[in-house]
């Protein structure tokens, strides 16, 4: 789960990291408000799910009232990249000289959460990672123990940072792993850390995402979480609980357990089709859950044929019968021609369970694929 | 022969209580599994399945002389469970649980590399070695006693590759899931490497899928150590990039690491044949036998 920048910012700040004075708006007025009691120069930031806000459009500074009002009107409703923007945040302008980079993610070929720092902030940092990648400071942190205070020091003197704030942004990184830590997160950056002509330190972006896995124990952040789907197809996705990717093709794919979806996807593209989607129901999937699996796909126009490629381990091949009878039963005429593949568990059970005046039946991975990219192709005629 | 487990194993499962605890239980102990405990706190005293449950998982370990464990406990208790197991001798412990949070793996990465025991998963479906032992979800019916190895990151594409090669009657020596998520126990190159001192086993086929950089490790490892052949498959050639395919590792970053491409290239220059699908893997290992 991602957290917007003026969230992160506020758990930032309630931290003891210093942020610029901002307020959220979410029309013109507000903005105009907001930039009434900050002042100019204001930055006018985007708040929406997207990297690389600022090269979009997303980001303006505004030196004057015009100027601001123009950023409200343009940022406000704009589309960024697949994202209607609803908010802003309005923040003071910083006078700046140096930008920074501190973070905090997991190394997962290490297994280990790893801190890093660089001069090189203010740009896009997997591009300084991958074209210049000393000039990122890194310390593995041993999660038991957490960020050591002299790894903290060991970062900032590695990476270079000017003597007079190097404490300051040691401070930074060590309260930083502790937020990473205290709330699960995946990562945790903030992009640029200014140093301004005072010699102050602010963080003036904020990047927290948490892992899904252990929202359980962070209802807080949890509540944070609002519907920001691509489409209504992700947003039902959402609603049903589903991992579900929308592709461009024809083809719509249901099966459990990620490897073998992908698979699925790769032998429609093999067979000479196009994927419709990516829809894995998960393991142990009762009834209910394939009916909605099935209601899902049959929602995307797009999709010209089915295919249904369930391989039981956790997963019931009767209980995944029922559900696919459930759903076609309710139709008076089946939408799209559905290819249904059972194996494993309980698949002979499922088998015999299995409608087959509703659905056609193939034996294989590969009959089953190919007979469904053959269907797309005849219904798409 | 056979790696990590076989009929000598004596399995505390713990979570047996619970619905999938008690299904899977009942499901290994039917596959000939010697499941001799259960471990759930609270349930000390009870029985599931002829079998007894103890409170702790030290308390199973020393009444029933139990030396391996299959987690069935729910994420929010899952890392709890496994530091208990890695708090006895046990020399092997399966997790199966999905959904663990990755900083709870992380601590337990820690602890595994100060302990002798060995952890798969977690988010996997376990380990067979056919007409021995299987502890975990797999389908007992689809494997088949023989020579061929098999190691991968996904369940359902383990049962996959394993029916294709059952279908033309070759048999495995041991199946291994290792887990898709980010931080697991057993790696690709551990149970090669497994694999390579099994005399046993004749050929491997190792199944991997996007996302990490695993699969390019472990056709190093082949390249540099291994004379047992090796056959690949590699799940998410059609993934977009920047999406997230279901677990938590299979995402492709869009920088050219983690890429389907990326691994069968690795693979190939590692003299791995890779299978456009589970069926030619299938003819990879019949050419080797």
């Amino acid at each position: 789960m991602k957290l917007h920048e003026y969230q992160a910012k506020n758990i930032f700040a309630e931290a003891g990291i210093p942020v610029p004075e901002s307020r959220l708006a979410s029309s013109v007025d507000e903005v105009m408000e907001a930039v009434e009691d900050i002042g100019y120069p204001a930055a006018i930031k985007a708040q929406v799910h997207v990297g690389g806000r600022g090269k979009a459009g997303g980001i303006k500074i505004a030196m004057d009232e015009d100027e601001a009002r123009q950023a409200a009107e343009d940022i406000l409703g704009m589309d960024l990249k697949g994202y209607t923007v609803e908010q802003v945040l309005v923040e003071a302008g910083v006078d700046f000289e140096n930008e920074l980079y501190v973070g905090v993610t997991m190394d997962r070929s290490a297994g280990k959460p790893v801190a890093m720092v660089s001069t090189e902030g203010g740009v896009n940092i997997e591009e300084v990672a991958e074209e210049n990648p000393d000039a990122i400071a890194r310390e593995h942190v041993d999660p038991a123990f957490g960020l050591h205070p002299y790894q903290a020091r060991k970062l900032v003197f590695d990476a270079g940072i000017p003597r007079d704030v190097a404490f300051d942004v040691a401070s930074f990184l060590s309260t930083l792993y502790d937020l990473y830590e205290a709330n699960d997160a995946s990562d945790i950056e903030i992009n640029p850390v200014m140093i301004t002509s005072d010699r102050d330190v602010v963080a003036a972006d904020a990047v927290m995402n948490i892992d899904d896995d252990a929202l359980f124990r962070h209802e807080d952040l949890a509540a944070m979480e609002e519907d920001s789907y691509e489409d209504e197809l992700e947003a039902k996705a959402g609603e049903y609980g589903f991992d579900y990717v929308r592709l461009s093709g024809n083809v719509g794919i249901i099966g459990n357990g990620a490897g073998l979806v992908m698979t699925t996807l790769d032998l429609v593209d093999y067979f000479g089709g196009t994927p419709a989607n990516f829809l894995d129901i998960g393991g142990g999937a009762k009834a209910e859950r394939v009916a909605n699996a099935l209601d899902m796909v049959f929602s995307d126009e797009n999709v010209d044929s089915v295919v249904f490629n369930i391989f039981g381990g956790i997963t019931r091949g009767d209980e995944v019968a029922k559900g696919i009878n459930e759903a076609l039963e309710s139709f008076d005429e089946i939408p799209k021609p559905v290819v249904v593949r059972l194996a494993g568990t309980n698949a002979e059970e499922g088998m015999e369970i299995l409608n087959t005046e509703l659905v056609q039946v193939e034996g294989t991975l590969e009959d089953a694929v190919q007979r469904a990219v053959e269907n797309a192709q005849e219904v798409s005629q | 022969m056979s790696i990590f487990v076989d009929d000598d194993t004596r399995v505390v499962v713990q979570g047996i209580t619970g619905g999938e605890g008690r299904f899977h239980t009942q499901q290994m102990m039917e596959y000939g599994t010697n499941v001799v405990a259960g471990a759930v706190p609270g349930k000390g005293g009870q029985e599931v399945e002829g079998v007894p449950v103890y409170d702790t998982v030290s308390e199973a370990v020393e009444e029933e002389d139990a030396n391996a464990s299959v987690v069935f406990v729910p994420p929010a208790f899952a890392g709890d469970a496994i530091f208990e197991a890695l708090d006895t001798d046990l020399d092997l412990v399966v997790a199966i649980t999905e959904g663990v949070p990755t900083q709870d793996m992380a601590k337990v990465n820690k602890r595994l590399s100060e302990v002798d025991t060995r952890l798969i998963g977690p988010n996997c479906p376990g380990i067979i070695t056919p007409g021995e032992a299987k502890l975990g979800i797999l389908p007992g019916n689809i494997f088949e006693e023989g020579n061929v190895g098999l190691v991968s990151r996904s369940g359902t594409l383990t049962y996959q590759v394993v029916s294709n090669l059952t279908e033309r009657g070759i048999g495995q020596t041991t199946a291994i899931g290792i887990g898709g998520d980010p931080i697991i126990g057993t790696s690709f190159v551990d149970a090669l490497e497994a694999f390579e001192n099994d005399p046993d086993t004749h050929a491997v086929v190792m199944c991997g899928e996007i996302g990490g950089e695993d699969e390019e490790q472990a056709a190093k490892f082949i390249a540099e150590n291994m004379d047992t052949p090796v056959a690949g498959f590699i799940a998410g050639r059609t993934a977009p990039p920047g999406k997230r395919m279901g677990h938590a590792g299979a995402i492709v970053s869009g920088s050219g690491t983690g890429t389907a491409e990326s691994k069968i290239n690795a693979l190939n220059d590692a003299g791995v044949p890779v299978g456009d699908t589970p069926n030619e893997v299938a003819d990879h290992i019949e050419d080797f036998l």
